[in-house]
């Protein structure tokens, strides 16, 4: 699925940078009913990663009452130049990734 | 008789905003962006925080995905969007003279995948549709809207007019009551806007995803206790095309984020 992310492609060392990251996903609650009554199955991201080159930064969990397509920013402390790798994790065996390049100086 | 003096003057009252209705004049008009609080302008002005920009990138993997028994994408004819679609979309609807009616990019990438790609239609509202024609028109952010210029298309900009002055529903009121007379007022807590369509297909808050002008217009008929038309009715096309005539000029916006 398509995810947009967001790193800053130069900072300094010790600077503080934002991350940005928004993934395609329908979050389904499971609280709700077709017209005929049925409950529609639960769908959603259970959980969000991200590593800077392999060390975890960021993790979240997240849960049914958070909206599609979820959004999430961050702060971190540039350290050094690497890369950036995003995780999403969800029902159904979803899986997505996305990576993203710092240069730090 | 205080009783009766006053329900004559709120019978007054209430005929004054029909006496003064009437269209928005062009230096008057207001993009559905100048209504919203500055969280929601900033969610749309930046594209990674932007939800309709993650049907944009899904509508370009489709543009060169092959489809039907012709085994054509859309880009071994057109090309490059970026330069073949560049200010399509702000034409749109556009009259189809094989058809000799007006049609909606929905209806114009159906209308491509049936005759040249030998696929099968994709439903209104489907997640293809829709990241498809905001793909389309996404090229043509910043162009103005020039909607209606062909004069074949003139009685359906009549028509569409027509159906955005008469009071319809339970409420009995028309799209003319709110969003030419009383734009700039709340209903509900909510702003009333002009209905200039210059973000479509748009990302909604309220429905978490993306969705036409058409979706629009049947949920605003819903809330007048009004019977919408189907998806595809002639009715909406030439509502669409009378409000894309209404905003020409004005930049595009697609996709745009609204509450």
């Amino acid at each position: 699925m398509a995810a947009l992310v967001n790193v800053p492609t130069r900072a300094k060392r010790g600077d503080i940078i934002e991350i940005r990251t928004l993934t395609s996903h329908i979050m389904e609650t499971g609280f709700r009913h077709t017209m005929d009554g049925a409950p529609v199955p639960r769908d959603i991201i259970t959980s969000f990663t991200c590593r800077h080159n392999g060390a975890e930064i960021f993790r979240a969990d997240l849960f049914p009452a958070i909206a599609a397509n979820p959004y999430l920013s961050f702060f971190t402390v540039a350290k050094e130049s690497g890369k950036f790798e995003f995780e999403w994790i969800g029902d159904n065996g979803y899986s997505s990734i996305a990576s993203a390049s710092i240069i730090v100086e | 008789m205080i009783f009766w003096r006053a329900i004559a003057a709120a019978t007054l009252f209430a005929a004054t905003p029909a006496l003064l209705a009437g269209e928005i004049p062009s230096d008057a008009r207001r993009s559905g962006y100048s209504f919203m609080g500055p969280d929601t302008r900033a969610m749309q002005d930046d594209d990674t925080s932007n939800p309709g920009m993650l049907f944009v990138l899904d509508g370009e993997a489709l543009w060169t995905r092959k489809a039907g028994s012709a085994d054509k994408a859309c880009a071994d004819c057109h090309g490059d969007a970026r330069d073949s679609m560049k200010g399509v979309a702000a034409r749109y609807p556009a009259f189809d003279r094989a058809l000799a009616r007006p049609v909606t990019l929905d209806q114009r990438i159906n209308l491509c995948r049936t005759n040249h790609q030998q696929a099968t239609p994709l439903p209104y509202e489907s997640r293809d549709i829709l990241a498809l024609s905001a793909f389309v028109a996404h090229q043509s952010r910043g162009v103005a809207i020039a909607a209606g210029d062909d004069p074949q298309a003139k009685p359906f900009i009549d028509q569409g007019r027509t159906l955005f002055t008469q009071r319809e529903g339970q409420l009995n009121l028309a799209c003319t009551n709110c969003h030419d007379d009383n734009f700039d007022r709340r209903l509900a807590g909510s702003p009333i806007t002009q209905a200039q369509p210059t973000g479509y297909p748009l990302y909604r808050l309220e429905w978490q995803t993306l969705g036409s002008l058409e979706r629009r217009l049947r949920s605003c008929m819903t809330g007048v206790r009004a019977q919408a038309y189907d998806y595809g009715a002639p009715e909406l096309v030439a509502l669409e095309l009378y409000l894309m005539s209404r905003a020409r000029g004005m930049p595009m916006e697609t996709p745009a984020v609204r509450p």
